[in-house]
């Protein structure tokens, strides 16, 4: 929390085209250790495009990615990824188990460390029952809580999140932003989620990024001083709450390029 | 990249590192010089007489058979363990009695070949025949459509993909099954004369030969490709997206 | 019509009754092509349980053991090299599509010139006829891989070994084995065709022995045999193939 600590992740002055299209001009932010830092955009923005160059999985043309300070050009360990598209990230031929333990593979843990992990990062995820199943025999809230205990067992020190909950129904999506919100509290680890939705933005964020334009830019950082606990109920009906998700809503709407893309 | 690979293997032949292995440019040459002197032409005559009316052959009677059997489910499920153990046999198992039968004409590769094929255009004729979408078929019924009609505008288009796939399966087996059985028999055609160019120890020919047959194969394939593609090109999951 | 007993026996019905029939006609028939197949049941008793087993149905199996095998063992090898480096496996398409339409019995003469008669040709012969369909299919499958898989692999940084043996296999393995399935058939019939043409062993070589030497009945029991054979073989790869894809079978539904 330190504003002098070196952030966790920062991205500095990031820019992207395909081929003649640009879709990332000079992004810049920062999250620190313990944050949970939300970017927010309407569709089309680039978000994936920025959240592939975030974990590395795409290259930037300009324009860094640092994590602890350090410039990364390869996946780092301390960073894991939760995607979308739960379905395809879990291999259907493992069990649960299996798939949480698949990334632990390349380090050299002993068998009984490797079952720890596995169960501890399920315990963490609420399902402890659950080693034994495939994926295809879960619900997709299920699933995708899976996929988040496959990145805790990992142990980074980041998540990056793509619009991790898009595909589950409204009670399931409650309850995942809940659970995010508890294992930041327990575990301590930054998070940056990418999303469409403002009210979950705002709801989970500490800070959110809003990205607009095309290229997409930072067009505002907000503080979201809501506190750490916060409640679907409550929090949500508070008057801040309601007059932040109003200013960014603003904010997005009223982005002039928005408009002429 | 077709080119790397028989430089290499010019290459590798002219030092003498394949053994009996002639080069690609002997190979050639022997290919030129059994169309120049017109030997080609009566054993590629034989072959691909024998391939067509097999596969005609085949093409026609798995569609007379197949039809009843996909329409009927009675009919399917009495026959279709049958037909599964049928289809596993390879039809050269049958050389031996039917060159007893038949000798080493052109008759035993004909058969020969229809018994390998035949299966193909069945079993796509029945998954033709049942795929029809039961939904359409009560918009007929309701329609109170004449049965030939029922038949015309709705059996055949919907079975129609299935049978061209039958078709291009039983097109490529035809001419395996024919130059298979000429050259075990031996019964003539493209088959023999590879087996006459071996114990005639004209090697380059006996290549030249084994082209003009994997020509044939892939020629085969790609031109009922075609006739398949077009087909299926009304089939949802064969529609290109348009952009 | 759907319960277990109709299940069964319903499918059952046609082939006894063409059994019944075969045996009826055959029973007065005076073709000596066509035995009574009480005769051949009786020659099949003789022969294949089990007098005859080890002289030309093992070493049979074994070519076909064998050759399958080793294109399994290439065929998915060189399908993930090719397949994980798709420029290479564009170049190198015409020629695969050629080696996979060259019917492969027209390769045994040439195949007996280089290395004679012996076991390894037949293997040799198997091979070079059963190695493209998986080859192909290994190619296709890995191809068609979801890049969501990649991202996955990649971001938790899979080491390759983990990533090609439990993820990019198992991934292509549906069509993996739709690949063998294909290479079997494949591999019966070049056993078959490599033993007509040069073997003292085998079942290819007892039916052309037994058709030379006009002992019908002992044709058709070799004949037979090669079709139950054949069919067993195909039975015994769907069972592994319905085991090892139950996952594929089951997230589809």
């Amino acid at each position: 929390m330190q504003a002098t600590k070196t952030p966790v992740l920062e991205a500095v002055n990031i820019s992207k085209s395909y081929g003649e299209k640009q879709v990332l001009a000079d992004v810049s932010f920062s999250a620190g250790e313990g944050e949970f830092v939300c970017i927010v955009g309407p569709s089309g923005t680039g978000k994936t495009t920025l959240l592939r160059t975030l974990s590395a999985l795409g290259t930037a043309n300009s324009g860094e990615v640092r994590v602890n300070g350090m410039a990364i050009t390869r996946p780092p360990a301390e960073v894991s990824v939760v995607f979308q598209d739960y379905s395809r990230s879990l291999m259907p031929w493992m069990r649960v188990g299996k798939n949480i333990e698949l990334p632990l593979r390349r380090y050299k843990l002993s068998p009984a460390e490797r079952t720890t992990r596995v169960t501890e990062a399920l315990r963490d995820v609420g399902l402890e029952h659950a080693k034994d199943l495939y994926p295809w025999e879960m619900s997709g809230g299920m699933q995708q809580r899976v996929a988040i205990a496959r990145s805790l067992a990992y142990r980074p020190q980041v998540l990056i999140m793509d619009e991790p909950f898009a595909s589950v129904d409204a009670q399931t999506r409650a309850d995942l932003e809940d659970l995010m919100l508890d294992i930041r509290a327990r575990l301590g680890v930054t998070i940056v989620l990418v999303t469409h939705d403002i009210e979950e933005a705002v709801y989970l964020g500490d800070k959110v990024i809003v990205l607009s334009g095309r290229p997409a830019s930072v067009s505002a950082t907000v503080d979201v001083p809501l506190g750490r606990t916060r409640d679907q109920i409550s929090t949500k009906s508070r008057p801040d709450y309601l007059e932040l998700r109003a200013k960014i809503h603003a904010m997005i709407m009223q982005s002039p390029s928005s408009v002429s893309g | 990249m077709v080119a790397v690979l028989l430089v290499i293997w010019q290459i590798t032949a002219s030092v003498g590192q394949l053994g009996a292995v002639p080069t690609p440019v002997e190979v050639a040459r022997a290919l030129l010089a059994i169309f120049a002197s017109g030997a080609v032409w009566e054993p590629l005559g034989t072959t691909l007489a024998g391939w067509a009316i097999s596969l005609v052959l085949a093409v026609v009677v798995g569609i007379v058979v197949g039809f009843p059997l996909g329409t009927s489910r009675l009919a399917y499920r009495l026959s279709v363990f049958t037909l599964d153990f049928l289809r596993t046999i390879p039809a050269l198992v049958l050389v031996p009695l039917v060159v007893l039968l038949y000798g080493s004409g052109l008759e035993s590769t004909i058969l020969l070949a229809f018994l390998g094929a035949v299966w193909a255009v069945i079993m796509q004729t029945i998954y033709g025949a049942r795929d029809v979408d039961p939904t359409a078929l009560q918009t007929f019924m309701s329609f109170r459509v004449r049965r030939w009609d029922t038949v015309k505008f709705l059996l055949v288009p919907t079975a129609l993909p299935y049978i061209a796939t039958g078709v291009r399966l039983a097109a490529a087996i035809c001419v395996l099954v024919t130059i298979s059985a000429q050259v075990v028999i031996p019964a003539g055609g493209l088959g023999e004369q590879i087996l006459t160019a071996q114990l005639g120890g004209a090697v380059p020919s006996m290549y030249a030969y084994i082209f003009l047959c994997g020509a044939l194969g892939v020629g085969a394939n790609a031109a009922f490709g075609k006739l398949e593609g077009r087909a299926l090109a009304w089939h949802p999951s064969h529609r290109k997206v348009s952009a | 019509m759907s319960s277990p007993f109709a299940r069964l026996i319903v499918p059952a019905l046609l082939p006894i009754v063409l059994i019944l029939a075969w045996w009826y006609t055959s029973e007065g028939g005076s073709s000596i092509f066509f035995p009574p197949l009480s005769q051949i049941q009786e020659r099949f008793q003789e022969l294949w349980l089990f007098a005859l087993v080890p002289e030309h149905v093992v070493p049979s199996l074994q070519s076909i053991l064998w050759g399958l095998w080793i294109s399994i063992v290439l065929g998915v090898g060189l399908g993930v090299l090719l397949g994980l480096n798709g420029y290479v496996a564009t170049a190198v398409n015409p020629v695969l599509q050629f080696l996979r339409y060259l019917p492969a019995v027209a390769l045994l003469p040439l195949a007996i010139q280089l290395i004679g008669i012996g076991q390894e040709m037949r293997v040799t012969i198997i091979v070079l006829g059963a190695l493209w369909p998986i080859l192909l299919n290994t190619i296709d499958g890995v191809r068609g891989i979801s890049p969501g898989l990649i991202d996955v692999a990649r971001s938790n940084r899979l080491r390759n070994f983990d990533w090609i043996f439990r993820v990019v296999i198992p991934s292509a393995s549906p069509q993996i084995f739709a690949g063998i399935r294909a290479s079997l058939a494949v591999s019966v019939i070049l056993m078959f065709a490599s033993e007509l043409l040069g073997a003292s062993r085998g079942i290819g070589y007892f039916i052309l022995e037994a058709q030379r030497q006009f002992s019908l009945p002992e044709m058709w029991s070799g004949m037979i045999l090669l079709g139950i054979i054949g069919y067993a073989l195909n039975v015994v790869l769907m069972a592994i193939e319905y085991f090892a894809l139950a996952w594929h079978r089951k997230a589809r539904i």
